[in-house]
Formats: structure tokens, sequence, C-alpha cells
């Protein structure tokens, strides 16, 4: 940030239960719960599997692909740290692994975004050395 | 109900018999929990009521003004000595599950006699940016907010999704807001009263793409409050009762992304249980009060609800059939788009209505010869739904 005025973008705040997640935004990569119990495989990250609500979770990659649901353009952020960037898209991105994630489009324009776009993830570093997920059309 | 004694139901079990509507728009200096009580005073004075009757009280929190024991102070400042108290939440919903919960108290004994209130002050009592940030913290801290959209791009989300699946347009959309504008100008309590055209929607500046101003709902002050009573006293009231035919609920999810479906609802499992408490079907309602916090939800609900088969939402609607005149006229006050919003108790404002209907007492947007009436809200983002059908028989 070069506006001291302007407050920082808010950095999610990891939970003991979302650590492993952001551990791998961190790195690069997307994570996904798998239950080892009945094969669901959840986001976003939590103690119980909402399945079965076995606690035999275990993180794995995800192919950080996926297909935008739906999209919108943020006009009015609800916060100062985004007005640089507004209008900006944002949209739900089903995983190929199943769940959907609310998060940003990168890399399109905004005449640009359909349903059905095929995406990949990248992440936004952010302060605290979170790194935040959106996706761009592959 | 002619069924077997074992059989449970809440079919004309409780009436409506008091109802008040504060006024509403911009109400500089007033209080939400007063305005909470003001309304609860108009209503025992419709239903010509000493305070000392109600024994139940169900009231919803306030965003400007909240309350740990929201319902016991309510209670302490009203000189109330209740035997059920209760705070409810359910978002949007929480209008028509307080009359569902309301029910099921009074029919099983826990009270006679119930005041719900709701009331806030969205407009006037919160900076627009302490509104909206008050709204978005719905948002999930981690996987929602670090994106910094406000509410109205999750309903954006629905409407996009319809739009492709059915492709509804925006002119269908918009046809939703001007019925609603219509009917405003014909309720003298309405916050916004002069007629709009589609053009106007689609000419109003984009909030979300592709929600324009005119398809967002108001943000207001504003109360309203009821009285439900057990149907075995309702005739002794000075208003005819409106008796509660059915009731249903389903809640899904939370947030928008854990959504089953963008296109559909609970609305269909929550319709479906009131019209089978009532023996009814859609054919048998003479009109519908539906949230309207956003245009694309009147569609998912006229669909959902059985009204129209799913993705004809936006044929239905362009059809005028909405309007006072129409198969099935809907938000006959003006909805939370014209009428107002004044938060989670937006939807009391549709309640109050759809007894005054009944009651036959809505002079120029009287429903003519109006029986039975549906009223239907939902919370969150297609979330939690609650399904009331009201009539003047039991």
């Amino acid at each position: 940030m070069t506006d001291a005025s302007r407050p920082e973008k808010p950095s999610p705040p990891p939970t003991e239960e979302t650590r492993a997640y952001w551990d791998g935004c961190a790195a690069g990569e997307l994570r996904l719960q798998h239950c080892d119990a009945c094969a669901t495989i959840q986001f976003p990250p939590r103690r119980f599997c909402s399945g079965c609500l076995s606690t035999d979770l275990r993180f794995k990659p995800a192919s950080g692909r996926g297909v935008v649901r739906s999209w919108s353009i943020v006009r009015y952020p609800i916060s100062d740290a985004f007005a640089a960037e507004a209008p900006y898209l944002v949209a739900l991105v089903q995983l190929e692994e199943g769940p959907t994630m609310f998060t940003g489009l990168r890399g399109c324009n905004l005449d640009d975004a359909r349903i059905g776009t095929r995406v990949e993830v990248e992440f936004e570093r952010r302060g605290g050395d979170v790194h935040v997920p959106y996706f761009h059309p592959i | 109900m002619s069924g077997a004694s074992t059989e449970r139901t809440l079919r004309g079990s409780v009436a409506i018999v008091g109802i008040g509507d504060t006024e509403v728009g911009k109400l500089p200096g007033r209080n939400a929990t007063e305005l909470t009580i003001d309304a609860a005073a108009r209503a025992l004075r419709d239903a010509g009521l000493p305070k000392g009757s109600i024994d139940g009280i169900v009231t919803s929190n306030s965003m400007v003004d909240p309350h740990m024991y929201h319902a016991e102070t309510v209670a302490e400042k009203m000189g109330l000595f209740p035997k059920w108290c209760m705070t409810l939440a359910a978002g949007g919903a929480t209008s028509f599950a307080a009359v569902h919960h309301a029910a099921a108290a009074i029919a099983t004994g826990l009270c006679e006699t119930v005041l719900i209130s709701s009331a806030d002050n969205l407009r006037t009592g919160l900076t627009r940016e302490a509104a909206t940030k008050q709204q978005s913290s719905t948002a999930d801290p981690q996987f929602e907010a670090p994106y910094g959209a406000p509410v109205p791009v999750s309903y954006a989300f629905v409407a996009r999704a319809h739009m492709h699946e059915f492709g509804t347009t925006p002119e269908q959309l918009a046809a939703v807001a001007v019925s609603a504008r219509r009917h405003a100008g014909l309720h003298p309590g309405a916050e916004k009263r002069d007629p709009i055209s589609v053009d106007d929607v689609l000419a109003s500046r984009m909030i979300a793409d592709p929600l324009h101003l005119l398809d967002c709902s108001l943000v207001s002050d504003g109360g309203s409050a009821v009285i439900v009573t057990s149907a075995d006293r309702a005739r002794d009231f000075p208003h005819p009762p409106v008796y509660l035919l059915g009731a249903g609920e389903g809640h899904t999810h939370e947030h928008i992304s854990a959504a089953p479906s963008l296109v559909s609802s609970a609305a269909k499992e929550s319709g479906e249980q009131a019209f089978s408490m009532a023996g009814l079907g859609p054919a048998d309602v003479d009109f519908a009060e539906l949230y309207d916090c956003f245009t694309p939800v009147v569609l998912i609900e006229l669909e959902d609800l059985g009204f129209c088969a799913k993705g004809e939402g936006g044929t239905f609607v362009e059809a005028g059939n909405l309007d006072l005149g129409g198969t099935l006229p809907t938000n006959t006050h003006g909805g939370l788009l014209s009428h107002s919003h004044p938060g989670n108790p937006g939807s009391m404002f549709a309640l109050t209505e759809a007894v005054t209907q009944l009651r036959h007492d809505a002079d120029e947007r009287q429903v003519e010869g109006a029986e039975v009436g549906l009223v239907h809200a939902q919370g969150g983002v297609l979330s939690s739904h609650c399904t009331l059908l009201l009539g003047r028989d039991r």
C-alpha cells in the first residue's frame, strides 16, 4: 500500500480449522478437505464432515480449476480498501472437485464475463502474508 | 380440520386479531425499541385489547439498538409479564416464522395471546456506511469478506443465473418493481409512491450487474406488529379474525456459496408444507405478498410456490399477473421495493397488508373478494424460508 490514508484490504484471520488451507494458499496450492469415512469433499474447511460428521478429514491439493457458476460486478465495495479496483468482477466458481467458492475474477474484461467460463486459481498476497485465492480464465 | 383427533395440525388453530404499522421512511430521532413498542400499542388498540391480556411476546433484535434480551427488554418497557418470550432471528423470514412459532405455542397451551412486534431504524439510525457494513457482516470473514462485495452482489449472482438458465430479461426483472410501485401509489403509508416505468428501472444506476438501483429494496425506518390468539377466542374482537390455514418452513444454507441452487430454493418445500396443511393449492390463492428484497427473488418464489413453472417467472410477471386485477395480485402494499424495508422487520408489513386485504379494508387497492392470501419470506440469500396461508374462514 502506497497510499497511507487508504485502509488495507482485509487479510482473512485463519482459525485452527482453516490454517492448513491458508498455509496451502501461501504455498500456491488450493487445498480441499476430503473425508476418509464417506468420501465427501468440502469447502470451506471445518472440523466435522458435513456428509457424516466424521472428523477423519484430510487436506489434499485441488486441481485449482473450475467453472464460473455466476458472476457480478462490484461497483460499491464494502470498504475503501477496494475503491481503487472498482468496478471489478466477483464470481461463484464451482471447482472440478464439486464445492463452490465465492471469489474474484482476474484477467477478464468486465464485458467478457460469462457463466460456464473455465477458470484457474491464482493468489493475491495481502498483509500478514495471507494469500487470497482469485481465478482467471484458462 | 376434519381429520382424526390424533392428527396434529395448526390449521385454523389461531387467528390474527390486531395489526399496527408505524409510519415508515425517514423517522429521525426515533429509537428502534420505542418504534417496536409504538407498533405494538397500535396493534393492541386495533384489537381493542388491554396490554395485560398479552401472555406471549415475540420480537426481532434491532441492528441499530440491539439488546441481549430483546423481547424481555420490550416486555419490560411495555410493562408486560409474558409467560412465553422469544427473540427470533431468521432474517427476512423472521416475521412469518414468528407467526408459525406463536401458533405452535398457542396450540400447545404455552400461552393464549401473543404480541409479535418488530421495528428498526436503519435509514436514520445508521450512516450509509455503517448500514452497508452491518449488512455485509453476514459475509463469511475468511471466505467472502476478502472480496469486498456488498449484499446486492449475492442476489446479482441469483439474477444472472436465472437469466442464463431461462432467458429471463432485465425488463422482466424490472416489471416486478414497476408493479410494486403501482401498488404503493395506492397505499397512503408507503414510502415511494410516484409511478415508475420499466425504462426508469433500466435507466437507474447499476448497483451490482444486472441489478439496477430500482431492482433493490429500500432502506427504511419503521415497524409493525400483530396480535395472534386462539381461534376459539378470535371472534370477540372489533375486526373479523384472519385465520392461519397453513404454515411451512425450509432452511438450506447460510452463505450463497453453499446454496444447493441459484435458481430454486426451499420456498418449494416451505410452500408444499403450507399448502398441504391448508388442504389448498396455488389456484386457491387470491393474492400473495412475496419477499422482494431484490426483483429476481420474486420470480424464484412464484416458481417454487407453484404459481408458474420453473423458469417462467419472468414471462408470468411481464404478462401483468402481479397487478391488481391480474391472476395473482402481489405485494399489494408495494413490498420492500416501494412500501418500506427496515431490515428484518420488513416482511411484517406484508403480514399486516395480508390481514388488511382479508378484512376487506384495503380501499383502493382491495383485491376483490379476497378469501385466501399467501405470504412468503426468505432470509439470508435464498436461505431461510417461511410460507403462511391466511384466510377469512377457518
